[in-house]
């Protein structure tokens, strides 16, 4: 097993919401694309999912509804809500612009700043 | 779903989350099992990915925000059950805090009533007081009440107010019914639109009424209107004659109506009045102007508007005018000495509430430390240090609203009859009601309270060292409680004196002014107003003549010893202070020494039995055309004559006409302004003048005002009845108004000291008790905890005085510290109370040392009783014990 890192602190709202907002999902499903996604190199701790996902349909970025899965199962679906769109897109764009200021700075020759 | 929503459906949401997680278990077992594992299998494995299905549950509980609701929830009925296992405990917490509460509410909600309510008129907050200053101060200040004049000129200047004028009068309805006196007054026409008011029947005054030479009409109230007419509608333009002029009713006032805390029975226009000083600037009878604030308009743009106006007046009338402003102030409730009087009682009052807390805080921590354990034990089972503080804070809190209720109960109870017994008149009594102020007043001081007693006990509890409290239970806590209780007992001491001292100052001054002579011999003295009959009152003949008939038929009632007449009566309202000066080279007016002008006739000296200190006093030759003269008192002979003898020497007093006045007598000094006030009041010298010599374009005016004094065998209330028909025979139309006794009047000036000190007293008794049960109880806990340390002590030699000693010298502390601060505290009450209270007098150590004597005695005897107990202790169970 390669060594996994940890998913940094508020990242993991940000790939749920990501997820669902491909379409609406029930909670197993998430988990599983997380992981997917993910190839296994980002450990998305299991028993997190469901309270992060409370919490955003809490804070009205989700908003949930029981349908019946392809199987013919009654499971909870959750979609991402307009508000829950504008915050994934303000999201994701700091979260871009972090990300690039960082591997600029990691990628730096050693000499520094010319 | 808002917190509350996701609170309400709590059952369903944990249904739901319920399934959800299902779900995922099974939808992950199927997986696997379709990977190819066994059914079994695949169900662990699958369970062990989701992680613990409990803690998942809880934090996706927590993820809805309504956890603190729920721990509410849980804290409350803990808390209840906590007061249910120990009853007699929550019951005294409980009683000690209603009585406190609902003291304390009491207060707020007379204060409340008094002074903090608007007055009841529309939007009170545009409403102002319009006031004339004068650039030089007199000994009665530099503000001064309206001359119409000015009035009327003022309300044709200014645009962003509209002024209303009023003033009180008073007189005789002689028609329809009975003759009556009754209160009345004059206002302009816009009074009752610039308040907000309109009549309940009937209509309003007119602009084109309010001047002379227009039809007489009047408002009346409601009270009239039901007493004269049975609340007829054809009331409506019938007329009653008021000091023999016939007025057309107009309109009905509303039945609440009063004005500035009087009620008024008959209200006339102002524009009416003829006599001669109601266009006088100088020396004019005085007007009240209230204004509204137009719409738009601001405050400051009135101002400049006045100084406008004011300015204009300077320039147009200098004599009067000169140097004299207008000043528009807020219009706000005057309680004059009840505002005093409520903020001491009030301070009282939560004195008493934060002793109380204080006693409670001290049971609380002595119970706290016996269950040391038992928090012990919830912290080593996870709780958290916040959790443990925010459970024993609901429980403090529960107690301190169960108080509140029942104190806010017992404040219904109690607030009518304490209006009742309020010394004179509370102003604004009909005000003083319960309302949402007083609700969220009681609801805070409730909560305050609670959390006040409950977080010294809460914060001390989960502080323990963990370890150490569960190896030792209850005894380890004990030397840390020791200290906090001996601050909590020292701090309820310290209060305890504040209200001691305050109730021993008011008790000693009580005492003193009690047995000050009032200068009068007040037993047995009826004193009245007396309404001359309007059809004598434009004749000054006629109205020498009446007086003289009135005082011959008073005089030959039987059981009546003097009769005679005074214009202003010792401690009743009212008084004439006039400027005096030895020579013919008078200063500026206002530069004038005062002096109380009192006009009586011969009699009085024997009726009100005021010694004669020198000279002669009035006789039947001093009249209209003799010499003028006037009796002095003592003090006013000091003052000007110094040593040397007043009688033969001459006073020149302006306002009585250029020739100086012949001091012919002087008198004893009488406390003019009450027993307590006397000593404080600006103008203590007094002398009296001949009613006799009173000239006649003065005398309907001072007829309005004089009353008739009787010296009577016996009761003088008795003497009533009697004088009231004697008086009547002659015209129908004359009646006595407020009729009292000396006695009564003297009573009356000394009823708030003894309001207050009975109260004080009170508290006080009260504070001294609690201390006194907070100091027993803690020592008794303390000693008990220490049985075992007494037990080895004695086991080492220590004899039963050693232990005594060792117990009592920790009271002493307390006792030593509670008075040292408490002193401090009190030594600054005491300054309030000179302010606050006349005849206050800081000099006398006596009821200081004697107060704080009574509370170190009373502490010491309480902390007896457990200090013996301590010492009786056997060593051999002390050390079975242990």
């Amino acid at each position: 097993m390669t060594a996994k890192s940890d998913l940094p602190q508020g990242t993991l709202d940000l790939l749920i919401m990501k997820i669902v907002a491909m379409g609406p999902v029930h909670g197993y499903a998430i988990a599983q694309r997380l992981q997917q996604v993910s190839r296994d190199v980002v450990q998305a701790p299991q028993g997190s999912l469901y309270p992060a996902l409370h919490r955003l349909e809490n804070r009205g970025l989700l908003d949930a509804v029981w349908k019946e899965t392809e199987s013919g199962r009654e499971a909870k679906f959750y979609r991402l809500t307009k508000k829950g769109r504008t915050q994934l897109d303000a999201e994701t764009a700091s979260w871009q612009r972090l990300t690039e200021a960082v591997s600029l700075i990691l990628n730096l020759s050693e000499g520094g700043v010319k | 779903m808002t917190w509350w929503q996701r609170l309400w459906q709590k059952q369903k949401l944990d249904d739901q989350l319920d399934k959800e997680l299902r779900f995922h278990i099974e939808e992950h077992t199927a997986r696997l099992v379709a990977d190819g594992l066994e059914p079994s299998q695949a169900r662990r494995q699958a369970r062990i990915a989701v992680g613990g299905p409990e803690q998942i549950k809880e934090s996706c509980r927590d993820a809805r925000g309504t956890r603190w609701l729920e721990d509410l929830w849980q804290d409350l009925r803990y808390a209840l059950r906590t007061i249910r296992q120990r009853p007699g405990f929550a019951a005294v917490v409980v009683l000690t805090l209603a009585l406190g509460i609902g003291s304390t509410t009491l207060m707020f909600t007379v204060l409340n009533g008094v002074l903090f309510k608007p007055f009841p008129y529309r939007s009170p907050e545009r409403l102002f007081s319009l006031q004339e200053k004068t650039a030089k101060a007199t000994q009665f200040g530099d503000l001064w009440a309206f001359a119409y004049p000015n009035f009327l000129d003022v309300r044709s200047a200014v645009r962003s107010i509209d002024p209303a004028a009023w003033r009180f009068t008073g007189g005789t309805v002689s028609e329809p019914g009975d003759a009556e006196y009754i209160q009345s007054c004059e206002v302009s026409a816009e009074f009752l639109s610039v308040l907000g008011i309109s009549p309940a029947v009937g209509r309003d005054f007119t602009s084109q009424e309010d001047q002379a030479g227009a039809a007489t009409v009047a408002l009346i109230s409601d009270s009239l209107w039901k007493r004269k007419f049975s609340g007829r509608e054809d009331a409506l333009g019938a007329t009653v004659t008021f000091n023999g002029q016939q007025y057309a009713v107009v309109g009905v006032l509303p039945a609440s109506f009063q004005l500035a805390d009087n009620p008024v029975d008959l209200m006339s226009l102002m524009g009416q009045n003829t006599q001669p000083v109601m266009k006088a600037r100088e020396a004019h009878p005085r007007i009240a102007v209230w204004a509204r604030l137009r719409d738009g308009a601001t405050v400051e743009r009135a101002r400049s508007e006045l100084a406008v106006v004011a300015n204009r007046l300077a320039a147009e009338y200098p004599r009067s005018n000169e140097g004299r402003t207008f000043i528009a102030d807020p219009l706000r409730p005057k309680a004059g000495n009840a505002g005093s009087t409520m903020w001491l009682l009030f301070g009282a009052v939560i004195l008493v509430l934060l002793i109380g807390c204080v006693n409670i805080a001290s049971l609380l921590v002595a119970r706290a430390s016996s269950r040391g354990r038992e928090m012990a034990v919830r912290v080593a089972l996870g709780a958290g240090r916040g959790r443990l503080v925010r459970q024993c804070l609901t429980e403090s809190v529960v107690l301190g609203l169960i108080g509140g209720v029942l104190g806010i109960l017992l404040m219904f109870f109690a607030l009518q009859p304490f209006i009742s017994l309020w010394p004179g008149s509370l102003p604004r009594a009909q005000e003083v009601q319960v309302d949402w102020r007083v609700f969220a007043f009681a609801v805070a001081v409730s909560l305050m309270s609670g959390l006040l007693f409950g977080v010294v006990p809460a914060l001390r509890a989960p502080a323990q060292e963990l370890e150490r409290s569960l190896r030792a239970g209850s005894r380890a806590l004990v030397g840390g409680s020791r200290r906090l209780q001996s601050i909590l007992v020292a701090s309820e001491l310290a209060l305890a004196v504040v209200l001691l001292v305050s109730a021993g100052i008011l008790g000693s001054t009580f005492l003193r002014l009690s047995a000050l002579d009032p200068g009068v011999n007040t037993h047995n003295v009826l004193v009245t107003r007396l309404a001359l009959s309007p059809s004598v009152v434009t004749d000054p003949a006629r109205i020498r003549a009446d007086w003289q008939d009135i005082l011959d038929r008073a005089r030959a009632l039987p059981g009546v010893r003097s009769v005679a007449m005074v214009d202003t009566v010792p401690m009743r309202e009212g008084n004439n202070p006039l400027g005096y000066w030895m020579n013919s080279a008078l200063p500026p007016r206002t530069e004038l020494p005062l002096s109380l002008a009192n006009s009586v006739t011969p009699d009085y000296l024997n009726v009100m039995g005021i010694t004669l200190r020198a000279g002669r006093f009035f006789d039947g030759n001093d009249r209209m055309g003799s010499q003028p003269v006037i009796v002095i008192d003592e003090v006013l002979a000091r003052r000007a004559f110094g040593d040397s003898p007043a009688v033969g020497k001459k006073l020149w007093i302006p306002d009585m006409g250029p020739a100086p006045q012949q001091v012919i007598g002087v008198v004893a000094h009488v406390r003019y302004w009450g027993v307590a006030d006397d000593d404080q009041a600006q103008v203590r010298a007094q002398f009296y003048y001949p009613f006799a010599q009173v000239p006649d374009q003065l005398l309907r005016r001072w007829s309005e005002l004089m009353s008739v004094a009787v010296r009577t065998e016996n009761a003088p209330l008795g003497i009533v009845e009697p004088l009231r028909r004697e008086i009547r025979t002659t015209a129908r139309d004359q009646v006595l108004t407020e009729i009292r006794t000396m006695d009564q009047l003297a009573e009356a000036t000394l009823a708030r000291h003894r309001f207050l000190l009975v109260l004080i007293g009170a508290f006080a008794g009260t504070a001294l008790l609690l201390a006194c049960i907070g100091i027993y109880g803690v020592l008794a806990f303390l000693s008990r905890q220490r049985v075992p340390e007494f037990g080895v002590r004695m086991a080492l030699g220590a004899d039963a005085r050693d232990i005594l000693r060792l117990v009592l010298r920790q009271s002493v502390g307390m006792i030593a510290a509670g008075v040292t601060i408490g002193s401090l505290l009190a030594y600054a009450t005491e300054r309030l109370l000179e302010r606050w209270v006349s005849g206050v007098q800081l000099g006398d150590p006596v009821p200081f040392v004697s107060m704080v004597a009574i509370l170190i005695g009373a502490a010491l005897a309480a902390s007896l009783a457990p200090a013996r107990k301590a010492s009786r202790t056997s060593p051999v169970t002390a050390l079975r014990q242990e």
